[in-house]
């Protein structure tokens, strides 16, 4: 039954939606670029010799700001706007007929767009190497899938702790406000503005222990080939993953009993 | 032009938004905790920058808070009226509601740019106050009259420049339909004014001044702060404002004529 699902179904979910996502090639392009923001917090990293005080070199920081953008043009989710959007239009109500959860179809959506925004990613990369062609790199085979992989990894804890909040338009209907709540920590202990080795040692004591700094912080460190603790990391994303997913499920059960069918 | 009947519309508009968002209350209350970490976020990057060195771009720190103080007010604003507001006019071109808009014996770009108020930024607002107060006693300001003028003069600058940018960006709707996406890109750079000018390298520096003029946002108000700034400055955001104002409304009456009304 789960090969007959990943077969079909996801196939069939993913062509879809990938002719989807192409028609709106510009906009992703658009959403690629809103992504640079690494590379101005890099700029003033190097441009006041930041980084000798914490022991990197300004090739390895511009190196770990590169990843630091690709893992994050790779982990994007905005699940929770397109559930609130189709659950305040009444749009879930078909989607919950279907013998399909409706996040695989939001699963689907969210892997298309990466698929579609992968070479404007390359574009700028390209675009980076050319202003900074001291940091070109190429990392071997083993740490190139091991970092898709934790990337990945990192796309599914925020995939899940998304749906999560989703699953509160159930309850609340403007769940969007929660998500940007939580996007708050994220966009600052997730490594995508500072590296997670430079924040002071109160902070570095239990962020570790946190979800945060293995979204951005380890998958860059691991592609860039700075100093990273490899099967740490990606146990921790597992054990984030495995503690998130029942809990998904638990309110997903719970939330359709409340569903209400707004707007049909 | 009508100033007392726009005054009275206006009031009809407050009241309608604030009606309608206050039906969200935990909404507002959770904004509120948005703003306010994303805020001590903000100071934490800037106190990791600030870790090992006194100075960054000739700014210090109880300087540097300036800017995160004006930023938060400019940011406040944005999100209790142009955030609404502009965002409202890719929904009225993409269903082909400007046509109600256009009809109203009204000025068009009035109505849209002020229909809709989010009270949630008002807090923001007062946040980003106290923080500036709190950064005029650190830094042993001396208030007086005309400093305080000159303040008013540039913070309003500021957010003309700012209204100007975030219509540019909408305008293009009519055009392009779909540009979400161009406010993300928008809203990245304008994430630049969180640090001083100084602080970026040269080429970054010209482009922020020149071709997207973020440095005039947050970095000359401060200097104004500081006692710092030089005339000239102040006479050029004073143009670049006017400038932008004026083409603004240009370019939404140039915009105007290409608009072909949808599904109607």
């Amino acid at each position: 039954m789960i090969s007959n699902l990943i077969n079909r179904k996801i196939f069939t979910l993913l062509k879809v939606q990938y002719s989807n996502m192409l028609e709106y090639r510009v906009e992703i392009a658009l959403w690629a670029i809103s992504g640079i923001i690494p590379f101005f917090m890099l700029n003033i990293w190097t441009n006041n010799n930041l980084n000798e005080s914490i022991n990197i070199s300004e090739t390895l920081l511009s190196r770990y700001f590169l990843c630091a953008f690709f893992v994050r043009q790779f982990s994007v989710v905005w699940v929770v706007f397109s559930f609130e959007e189709d659950s305040l239009m009444g749009k879930v109500s078909p989607y919950l007929i279907q013998p399909l959860n409706p996040f695989f179809r939001y699963f689907a959506q969210h892997l298309a767009e990466q698929i579609t925004r992968f070479p404007f990613a390359l574009i700028i990369a390209f675009f980076f190497f050319i202003f900074n062609p001291e940091s070109i790199w190429i990392p071997n085979l083993g740490i190139l899938l091991l970092s898709i992989v934790s990337t990945f990894l990192s796309f599914l804890i925020q995939f899940l702790i998304q749906s999560i909040v989703a699953c509160l338009c159930f309850w609340t209907e403007k769940a969007s406000s929660i998500e940007r709540l939580l996007f708050i920590p994220t966009l600052f202990l997730s490594g995508l503005l500072a590296p997670v080795v430079s924040f002071p040692a109160y902070v570095k004591s239990w962020i570790y222990l946190t979800p945060f700094p293995y979204l951005i912080d380890f998958p860059a460190n691991l592609l860039s080939g700075n100093e990273t603790n490899i099967s740490g990391g990606l146990i921790m994303q597992i054990l984030w993953i495995l503690i998130l997913f029942p809990l998904f499920k638990k309110i997903w059960s719970q939330g359709t009993k409340k569903y209400t069918a707004m707007g049909s | 032009m009508n100033l007392r009947k726009y005054l009275k519309v206006y009031k009809k508009f407050l009241h309608t938004s604030l009606a309608s968002e206050l039906e969200y209350k935990t909404n507002i209350l959770v904004d509120l905790i948005t703003a306010i970490l994303s805020l001590i976020g903000s100071i934490f990057l800037l106190s990791i920058f600030f870790q090992n060195t006194g100075y960054i771009g000739g700014w210090k720190f109880e300087q540097a808070l300036i800017i995160q103080a004006i930023y938060t007010i400019l940011n406040g604003i944005t999100n209790t009226w142009f955030n609404p507001n502009l965002t409202e006019i890719v929904k009225h071109i993409r269903e082909g509601t400007l046509d109600f808009v256009l009809l109203k014996p009204i000025d068009s770009q009035f109505f849209i740019s002020l229909k809709k108020i989010n009270p949630s930024g008002f807090l923001e607002i007062m946040l980003g106050f106290f923080l500036l107060l709190f950064c005029i006693r650190i830094n042993q300001i001396n208030l007086n009259l005309s400093f305080l003028t000159l303040c008013l003069i540039t913070i309003s600058c500021s957010i003309c420049i700012l209204y100007s940018l975030w219509f540019f960006i909408s305008t293009t709707t009519i055009w392009f339909v779909k540009t979400w996406n161009a406010i993300e890109v928008l809203r990245s750079f304008l994430y630049i004014g969180r640090f001083p000018l100084s602080s970026f390298s040269f080429s970054l520096r010209i482009f922020f001044s020149v071709f997207i003029p973020i440095a005039f946002i947050t970095t000359i108000p401060s200097e104004v702060f500081l006692g710092l700034s030089v005339f000239w400055k102040i006479l050029l955001e004073i143009i670049v404002a006017t400038i932008f104002l004026i083409n603004s409304r240009k370019f939404w009456l140039f915009a105007l004529k290409f608009y072909s009304s949808a599904s109607s």
